[in-house]
């Protein structure tokens, strides 16, 4: 692999087929666009196995000073990896999501989708602060169009919404990204991390920061954007909105906000606290009285994003761990059950819960893949999300009790929104005869679902996968938290051990994998 | 005074002139029909003149060298660079302008006047003094020369009401702003003693005078009205609108290099050394522009009083880099005009393309419903155009924002640079209501015309170096903006 540009090319395979889709018809540009995102992903595939563990912290990089103030570096780090290949997974299972269900304007819409990919594939790769920049910002493009052109009936306000308010979040962090190059010197990312910046700036650019991702996460009370979105982008949009557009906010605290403003982090952890407690309970709340599908699961994206900035801001490994697994985690699942709702969507052709009812008897299929997703979102032992919400909850439990107590019974709300949507459309009697009238998922929609339930079982089953290439890259951002990790409420004074279980433990722990 | 080394020095003023005054001889004897000729032959002299500035450009030149005519102007490659753009802006004004006034929307009186050509060689050769002016003679004579011919090619459309009340708008207007900017000279030159802009500044050290401040104050007021800067640009959206629309792509594009040009030029010679004194106007100005140029839009229905408003905010970004007032913001401030213009040229042309059967030229947004249905090229130019104008990345129309903003926080305004970005955001508002409009609304296919050759192609180049592509320029770009800027700090 020395010297092959793999991201490059990960970059460049969806950018030529968004180029030929653009001007070919509508079958072929299916074809097309399929193609190209099974390549990126198999791409993918071959940039996880050659990812050295243990290795470098910087892997893949390449670096070309082709424009003025900025370069074209590239490069990846486990936590770049992981979210990479959620993107090339999930995008290939969004092209099949819109196989029919899309009619108009074919090609176009395959290119959006294409050069979103690009542009996520590039977020997460950049290693220069701009180059990040122009990755982060530019995905408003595609996003737009796809809100705007192929959404609902209310897609006009939905896709200005979504555009100005992410562009008012962003506009602030450029202004700080310029201070922080004038002085530090650099726009490289990695040595950016690892810069003292002075503490009274710290604050400003944390908060500069904080408008972006806050918004993009996004965090209670600036999330609004995000039902009206949700609900009218196409179910592909909304798979790629919940499953990796948000997951660029996370990836934002976790890249620049903790490790280049340690300091302020630390001393603006109560207000991302506060924030996320009140996000995880009222958002849950939101979410059981809705009658729309898509908002449901909108609102409780917004409740599992809660938790993983609590999981951020616990400045332990725990902590961190569980925020990663929990952000992958929701991509695979919050992405499947949107295409569940997409599913159901393309035969009624609408999204209101009470449309539906006693969905097992005719798609028994459907029935066990919208509950394995649903059990996976409350957070069920065995699957992805009880991983990370454990992590992310011991972590934080380490910090504050009030918190991983309000944060807890978020997930018990969760669990009760989720088997109330669950109840409401697969169980009880089956009073709407078309509904009843539906057949059960074919090969296409079963091509859909099987990979995503497998991940998520894989990542609930065996989660060492997943952590282990990001194990070293958050110990290292730990150890640079600890310093001004706050003072935890929890007395972590550990006693004497009791001598029989002291010696009976055996130490083979999770490094000997 | 040596004369041969001024004229080598002018010889691409020297080519206009030439150029200019014989045209208008054939255009006298010839009449009408020799109008594409002479449209062909004005292009001709415009790229011959710009193929003289290639060596200056490349090198890079300043120093006292470069003074002509024992200081009435200054050679420098801050000149040339404006020239460049003025020249090529022009030249894609000239290529675009005859498939419009052969078709429907040229009124009663079809087909390209041949005064037309002429009357655009003197207006740049107006503007290629004005960018070179060391005195305020000089500059004053630029300036009109070039406000004079824009007056008539406002209202070229005789028959036309909108585009006759366009031309008496501007030249009444103009009319006005020039007495301002006279009145601020005389009072410079009356409590100065001298019009040469290196005496001026040495004569404005410490202290200024209440009569040196005035003079200040109505210079700039006076400026600031040519290059449509709020408070002073009420004039725009109405004769950007009554114009016929090659004369209004003029309009937004190469006067409008050669005002800021003029501007920067005259706050960094002449009150260089009183920057305390215009760095809080320049402020204020862009500031309003911003502002008002994004609220101004928001309400218009009319894609070309839109487009005036647009070129009003991108004056204030434009604006910022000059109140930097150091190199990187004069450097910054050139990279964003070049940009500026590429973006400017290509919008006005793709609304030249929104033509109907018979040639009528459309220009509101009722007209371009889902236009990317029914002209998907011209659509997604525009969309990209519309883009990069409100900044957003990867479009090049983020470069532009990304460098003067970089200036102005790199030179410790940072609180100036973050209004001016939150308040850029109010400005993304319409050019996203243009897309919805092309992209997100019924089609309503009223946009049936074809477009010739030269249309696609200024159309097809200008997108092209907004596009992502257009990275690939900057370091060229940012090197030749460089030198410039250097060559306007030489005094200090």
């Amino acid at each position: 692999m020395d010297g092959f540009p793999i991201l490059t090319t990960m970059m460049l395979v969806p950018l030529f087929g968004a180029l030929l889709c653009l001007f070919i018809e509508a079958g072929a540009a299916r074809g097309i666009a399929l193609v190209a995102t099974l390549i990126t992903f198999a791409l993918g595939i071959l940039l996880w196995v050659n990812f050295e563990i243990g290795g470098a912290q910087w892997q893949f990089t390449e670096r070309a000073d082709l424009f003025a103030g900025f370069s074209y570096a590239l490069g990846i780090d486990g936590i770049a990896l992981m979210l990479i290949m959620l993107s090339v997974f999930l995008m290939p299972i969004c092209i099949l999501a819109s196989w029919n269900a899309i009619h108009k304007r074919v090609g176009e819409y395959m290119a959006a989708f294409l050069f979103m990919e690009v542009l996520m594939i590039g977020t997460f790769a950049a290693q220069d602060l701009f180059l990040f920049y122009i990755f982060f910002e530019a995905g408003l493009i595609p996003m737009y169009l796809i809100i705007g052109v192929w959404g609902g009936d209310n897609r006009i306000y939905a896709s200005y919404k979504f555009f100005l308010y992410t562009l008012l979040g962003s506009v602030l962090m450029l202004i700080a990204m310029f201070w922080m190059v004038a002085e530090a010197g650099t726009s490289d990312i990695p040595t950016l991390m690892d810069y003292d910046f002075p503490a009274g700036a710290q604050s400003w650019l944390w908060l500069a920061f904080f408008a972006s991702f806050a918004v993009k996460i996004p965090m209670w009370p600036l999330h609004t954007w995000l039902p009206d979105a949700h609900v009218q982008a196409p179910t592909a949009g909304s798979v790629i909105l919940a499953g990796v557009l948000l997951k660029l906010g996370g990836y934002g605290f976790l890249r620049f906000s903790l490790p280049m403003f340690p300091q302020a982090s630390a001393d603006f952890a109560w207000f991302v606290l506060a924030l996320s407690m009140i996000a995880v309970v009222y958002t849950s709340l939101v979410a059981l009285v809705q009658q729309d599908m898509k908002k449901l699961i909108a609102y409780s994206s917004v409740a599992h994003m809660a938790i993983v900035m609590v999981g951020l801001f616990a400045f332990n490994i725990q902590g961190l761990e569980g925020a990663m697994i929990l952000m992958l985690s929701h991509g695979l699942v919050s992405g499947a059950l949107f295409l569940c709702v997409g599913v159901i969507y393309d035969r009624l052709h609408t999204r209101e819960i009470a449309r539906y009812g006693g969905l097992s008897n005719n798609m028994p299929y459907y029935a066990i893949f919208f509950l394995l997703f649903t059990m996976a979102s409350i957070g069920l032992p065995g699957t992805s999300g009880f991983v990370g919400e454990f992590l992310a909850l011991a972590g934080i439990y380490r910090v504050s009790t009030l918190a991983a107590l309000v944060c807890t019974t978020g997930i018990i709300l969760g669990a009760a929104y989720m088997l109330y949507l669950y109840r409401r459309v697969a169980f009880g009697t089956q009073d709407n005869a078309d509904a009843a009238a539906m057949p059960d998922i074919s090969a296409r929609e079963w091509a859909m679902l099987a990979p995503v339930a497998a991940a998520v079982l894989w990542m609930g089953v065996y989660p060492e996968s997943f952590i282990a290439p990001m194990r070293d890259d958050i110990a290292a951002l730990d150890s640079q938290l600890a310093a001004a990790a706050p003072a935890g409420d929890s007395d972590l004074q550990s006693g004497p051990p009791r001598e029989s279980f002291a010696n009976t433990l055996s130490h083979a722990g999770e490094g000997a994998h | 005074m040596d004369f041969a080394a001024s004229f080598s020095l002018i010889a691409s003023e020297l080519v206009l002139v030439i150029a200019g005054l014989a045209l208008l001889l054939v255009a006298a004897w010839g009449g009408d029909k020799l109008a594409r000729p002479i449209a062909v032959l004005a292009v001709t002299a415009l790229f011959g003149a710009g193929f003289l500035l290639v060596p200056g450009l490349h090198s890079g030149v300043d120093g006292p060298d470069t003074l002509a005519f024992g200081s009435l102007l200054r050679i420098d490659s801050f000149a040339l660079f404006a020239k460049a753009l003025i020249y090529l802006a022009a030249i894609a004004c000239l290529i675009v302008a005859p498939p419009f006034f052969d078709s429907e929307a040229a009124g009663p009186e079809r087909g390209m006047r041949a005064e037309y050509p002429v009357l655009i060689l003197f207006a740049v050769l107006g503007m290629s003094i004005m960018v070179s002016a060391s005195d305020l003679i000089t500059l004053y004579l630029g300036l009109e020369l070039n406000s004079l011919a824009a007056y008539v090619l406002a209202s070229i459309l005789r028959q036309d009401q909108r585009s006759a009340e366009a031309g008496l708008k501007y030249f009444v207007l103009g009319a006005l702003a020039s007495g301002i900017l006279l009145y601020g000279m005389s009072l410079l030159y009356g409590f100065t003693g001298t019009t040469d802009f290196t005496l001026l500044r040495i004569a404005l050290d410490g202290e200024l005078g209440t009569g040196q401040l005035f003079g200040l104050i109505f210079v700039l007021a006076g400026l600031a009205f040519k290059i449509s800067a709020v408070p002073f640009h009420m004039w725009t959206p109405d004769v950007y609108e009554g114009a016929p629309t090659p004369v209004a792509t003029f309009f937004s594009t190469a006067p409008k290099v050669a005002a800021v040009a003029l501007t920067a030029r005259v706050v960094f010679e002449v009150f260089g050394g009183q920057v305390a004194a215009w760095q809080q106007i320049v402020m204020f100005t862009a500031l309003a522009s911003i502002v008002f140029g994004a609220l101004g839009a928001i309400g218009q229905e009319n894609l070309k009083r839109l487009l005036a408003y647009s070129s009003i905010n991108n004056i204030g970004f434009i604006l910022l880099g000059l109140a930097v007032a150091n190199a990187a913001g004069a450097s910054a401030m050139l990279v964003y005009l070049f940009i500026y213009v590429a973006m400017s040229l290509g919008s006005f042309v793709g609304l030249l393309m929104l033509r109907g059967e018979k040639g009528e030229v459309f220009e509101t947004f009722a007209d371009i419903r889902g236009l990317a249905v029914t002209r998907p090229g011209i659509a997604w130019s525009l969309l990209l155009l519309m883009f990069s104008l409100a900044g957003i990345p990867p479009l090049l129309g983020f470069y532009s924002k990304f460098v003067v903003f970089q200036a102005a926080v790199e030179a410790d305004l940072v609180a100036f640079a973050a209004i001016a970005i939150a308040a850029s955001v109010i400005g993304a508002f319409y050019y996203i209501k243009f897309v919805k409009v092309m992209f997100f609304d019924e089609p309503v296919d009223r946009v049936t015309g074809e477009n010739g050759m030269a249309h696609w192609a200024v159309l097809f180049l200008t997108v092209a170096i907004i596009s992502p592509l257009g990275y690939l320029l900057t370091p060229s770009l940012t090197d030749l903006a460089d030198k410039a800027a250097a060559s306007l700090f030489l005094l200090n």
